[in-house]
């Protein structure tokens, strides 16, 4: 069962309650006015992480798909080409096996393969676990490959800098109107699989940047195809693009620096 | 009110809601040394990514394992997705899966509300000293 949901909660959970010790007398019933975000508890962990990431003057990228777009295919696709320029590292998230994170260790890049079992999506304490298995002080951009699913992910933050989210076109063109909560979430869409384009009439392109719009997201559209490497040309682009836009972030950062020795009981705080 | 169904994988999304829904609530309720919440409202906003009735379901299994909350009746609260045009300067009403301008079309609009998922009130049961007073 998903019992890592709710992350982070769970060290929050630190104000005992002051009960009495027999059943008191008088009881007052009390309405009280809350408004407190439900998933807030996920959010203090991804700014937890968020502050790793930052201390340690590491990008992360969270890709996010329907499975089978092509998330591990754009990977092992994208490495070579940063291969001697930056210091790579993957988390992988699947409901069974490793098979993705072999994929990118064959490729000679560390990943840590979390799986949920029956969980949906990758939270921010999954995450935070993940971390404590890389060398942080190693690795220059971190790509979280999310559980492929295009409903729930879009609502877990992990601490990332950036979400892309591919959509391939043997999916329908109207999949970000089907899907507005993930696809409003994307800094970038990949429209992946493009060398099928020919055999999918029924996708057209158009209509998928119709179909963003329509949800409000004005994002870059990229088309590639992992068959193409000219085609991940202006993905690599992006990617340096970002890697120097949250680098300067991190180095005008004024947020005060983590000090702890991953006790982690500043989560109370 | 539509009708949807979902996978037995998305149906994880909402226990995880659920379960994080109920952390919220206790850490108010032991704050407050509640020892019983009757009660308990949220807001879902239409594309906070949860289906209410979902929620529903799932927060009626997940509260049986926490004694405070085991009876908590929860009350849902459908938000309204209200954005904001950016060409024409209204406000007004959208659709999940349009999220134009219902006055000019324009796609230049930001959400004002619809993604949230909150939890609003919650109603306890709280000893205190003082209660025989106040309840007189």
């Amino acid at each position: 069962m998903c019992d890592k949901c709710g992350c982070g909660a769970t060290a929050t959970l630190d104000q005992p309650a002051e009960k009495a010790s027999g059943k008191p007398a008088t009881v007052v019933r009390e309405q009280f006015e809350v408004v407190r975000g439900i998933l807030d508890g996920n959010q203090r962990q991804a700014k937890h992480n968020r502050e790793h990431f930052d201390m340690h003057g590491i990008v992360v990228i969270n890709l996010m798909s329907s499975p089978g777009s092509g998330k591990t295919s754009l990977l092992e696709a994208t490495i070579p080409r940063l291969r001697g320029k930056l210091r790579l590292a993957v988390i992988e998230g699947d409901l069974e096996t490793e098979n993705d994170a072999r994929r990118i260790r064959a490729q000679g890049v560390p990943a840590i393969q979390i799986t949920t079992g029956t969980a949906c999506h990758l939270d921010a304490s999954l995450v935070h676990d993940a971390l404590h298995a890389l060398d942080l002080d190693s690795i220059d951009l971190l790509f979280i490959e999310n559980i492929g699913n295009l409903v729930c992910p879009a609502s877990f933050g992990l601490g990332q800098h950036r979400n892309v989210t591919l959509l391939s076109v043997t999916e329908g063109d109207d999949k970000p109107a089907k899907y507005p909560v993930m696809f409003r979430t994307s800094d970038l869409v990949l429209l992946s699989k493009m060398d099928l384009l020919p055999h999918v009439p029924e996708f057209e392109p158009r209509r998928a940047e119709d179909a963003l719009a329509s949800i409000g997201v004005h994002v870059p559209l990229l088309r590639i195809s992992t068959r193409t490497p000219a085609s991940l040309d202006p993905w690599l682009q992006w990617l340096d693009h970002t890697l120097a836009e949250v680098r300067s972030q991190q180095a005008t950062a004024t947020t005060p620096r983590l000090v702890h020795g991953h006790a982690h009981d500043h989560l109370s705080g | 009110m539509k009708f949807s169904r979902k996978s037995a994988a998305n149906l994880m999304h909402e226990l995880s809601v659920a379960q994080a829904l109920l952390d919220q609530i206790e850490i108010v309720a032991q704050a407050r040394g509640a020892l019983d919440v009757p009660a308990a409202t949220i807001r879902v906003g239409p594309l906070s990514g949860v289906e209410p009735s979902l929620l529903r379901r799932a927060f009626e299994v997940a509260r049986l394992a926490r004694p405070t909350t085991a009876r908590t009746e929860l009350t849902l609260e459908i938000g309204e997705i209200v954005v904001s045009c950016a060409s024409c300067g209204r406000n007004g009403s959208a659709s999940p899966g349009d999220l134009r301008c219902q006055h000019c079309a324009s796609v230049r609009t930001s959400m004002r509300t619809g993604d949230e998922l909150l939890l609003l009130r919650i109603e306890m049961d709280i000893p205190a000293a003082g209660a025989a007073e106040m309840a007189n």
